[in-house]
């Protein structure tokens, strides 16, 4: 269900411990924490294996998150936007990736942008409540959906590459 | 041009100026609001045909509908029906929660209209719903209930949006995804406000309503999402290039589900389901009863659990159905049954609720408690959070 590179790439990001949402004030605030840590490894870890494909920001809260996300292809860096909102309810649901300039380009999309994940993701998500953090939700599901969409958008001509100033 | 297509063109003509006007009328309401419910058979009554339902005895007291509030959260395929089905009904209020606009995609369904593409669903369904029936007050929520900025005011508006200020009479679900009707799902817990939930598959061949009643019935939380068998095997389903599918008669027939007991539970008539599932490539319905799970991840559904459990219960007549057993005169060939589930597919989980009707099953199962991932996790540290998160802006 999930491909040997995914998995190997999770086994590689910490868990994380504490079980709490955004509006648990002192206890989210230690989640969030964990979170960074979790994500720090993540990027660090994908810049070892010269994989580096994301950047994230919180606002001070940890309820919203923004950055960047690129997929090479064919030598050439195409990047998006990425952002989500963390829900109510997390850890128990995970976040909903958006990639906004996408939204209405592709099929494999929710209004807004929201990524649509595969039947795979819930489950394992829910059976990992709460040890999978943001930084899995990055793994497990923008990292495989650019894998799949990002080269057939390309073919298909719905994205075309754009100079931009390195980042 | 002959005369006779000048005539044509004339009630061509003729019927696009009806329409027209029809539309413009929209901008004043079609009637005055009327005060009292009126049983007295016209043609001008709106409600001769439900309060005749009082008539039939089939309701005691329709008019009580009038003091009556429903909030529906998710204004899509199933709300928006729901909603126009309770307007004309004359429910006194409906408070609506939707973030999304319409678009020309959701014409599949009904309810909304071409020409109300680009407007907020809440918007237009207001608009639609107060023409329909001026007596329905209508509160309308243009925001995502699950971001933290928005939910308090969510619970809020669920405890203080009756006609008389208190808790709504019911909350519908009609969302589309598992985010949102968990947090409605938290919210009824926090709040004991009864709810019912509603779904239709991704496939749009199944669909469901499920009563949930704080600390009696399974909450959403209770179980993993509850999906009803459409006899497809899901191997040959084809996902590729497409998210959902939809139709009008399978979100249709779940919105009249919904609001046939959402009538009944309101005005005490029949009995209100607990569950009923339906599976449209066989035309199965499958009902059933579901308990709450002692160990439900959410911790106010285990409080509102102990409070049931400390409630005296009224006595109720158990009158088990007779079940027959089918006997065949004369079995000649000596056919019988053969269970052909193998041995190892029969696998006892703790995530699995007690009393799943058959035809029905979890999406996913769930380990038992402390398994999942395993491996090393995060380390303490006295780094504060700032700094964490300045590290992460100068990678």
């Amino acid at each position: 269900m999930v491909d040997d590179s995914t998995r190997k790439t999770l086994s590689c990001i910490p868990l994380l411990k504490t079980k709490a949402g955004p509006r648990e004030k002192d206890l989210w605030v230690q989640r969030l924490k964990e979170e960074y840590q979790a994500l720090i490894q993540y990027v660090q870890n994908n810049k070892t294996a010269d994989n580096d494909w994301f950047r994230l920001e919180s606002n001070e809260q940890g309820t919203r998150w923004f950055g960047k996300c690129w997929y090479i292809h064919n030598l050439l860096k195409y990047e998006f936007d990425v952002e989500f909102d963390i829900p109510v309810t997390y850890p128990a649901t995970a976040p909903e990736i958006a990639l906004p300039e996408l939204d209405g380009k592709t099929a494999k999309m929710y209004r807004g942008g929201k990524i649509c994940l595969t039947d795979h993701f819930k489950p394992l998500w829910a059976r990992n409540v709460p040890k999978f953090g943001i930084a899995h939700a990055m793994a497990l599901g923008l990292g495989p959906w650019l894998a799949v969409e990002i080269p057939d958008l390309i073919e298909k001509g719905v994205i075309q590459y754009k100079e931009k100033s390195d980042v | 041009m002959s005369v006779e297509g000048l005539k044509a063109k004339i009630k061509q003509l003729e019927e696009e100026l009806a329409v027209q006007k029809s539309i413009n009328a929209q901008n004043a309401p079609a009637r005055e609001k009327i005060a009292q419910m009126s049983s007295e058979v016209v043609d001008s009554n709106p409600y001769s045909r439900l309060m005749a339902l009082k008539r039939m005895g089939i309701v005691d007291n329709y008019e009580r509908i009038r003091e009556l509030s429903v909030a529906v959260v998710g204004v899509g395929g199933v709300g928006s029906v729901t909603a126009e089905m309770l307007t004309r009904c004359g429910i006194g209020k409906l408070v609506l929660f939707d973030y999304d606009k319409v678009e020309l995609a959701n014409m599949n369904r009904l309810f909304f209209q071409p020409h109300q593409a680009g407007l907020s669903k809440v918007a237009a369904a207001a608009y639609t719903l107060r023409d329909i029936n001026p007596d329905v007050e209508i509160e309308t929520h243009n925001y995502n209930i699950t971001t933290i900025e928005n939910f308090n005011h969510f619970m809020e508006r669920i405890q203080k949006g009756s006609l008389s200020g208190g808790p709504v009479d019911l909350v519908l679900s009609c969302v589309d995804n598992f985010e949102a009707r968990m947090a409605i799902n938290t919210a009824c817990n926090e709040l004991n406000q009864i709810w019912f939930e509603s779904g239709v598959a991704e496939n749009a061949v199944s669909g469901h309503i499920q009563l949930i009643i704080p600390g009696e019935t399974a909450c959403f939380a209770c179980a993993p999402p509850l999906v009803v068998a459409s006899n497809i095997d899901e191997k040959t389903l084809k996902r590729e290039g497409v998210c959902a599918a939809s139709l009008p008669t399978t979100m249709g027939i779940v919105a009249g589900f919904l609001v046939q007991n959402t009538l009944k539970f309101l005005l005490k008539f029949g009995q209100t389901t607990h569950y009923l599932g339906y599976s449209a490539l066989t035309d199965f319905f499958p009902t059933m009863q579901l308990k709450p799970n002692p160990a439900c991840d959410d911790s106010f559904c285990l409080e509102r659990q102990k409070e049931f459990a400390a409630k005296p219960k009224p006595e109720v007549v158990e009158v088990s159905p007779v079940v027959e057993e089918v006997v065949h005169e004369d079995n000649e060939w000596g056919i019988s049954l053969v269970d052909e589930t193998p041995a190892d597919a029969v696998e006892v989980t703790q995530s699995k609720p007690v009393g799943l009707a058959h035809g029905v099953d979890v999406a996913y199962e769930l380990p038992a408690a402390e398994s999942g991932s395993s491996g090393p996790t995060v380390q303490d540290t006295d780094i504060s959070l700032e700094q964490l998160m300045a590290q992460m802006k100068k990678i």
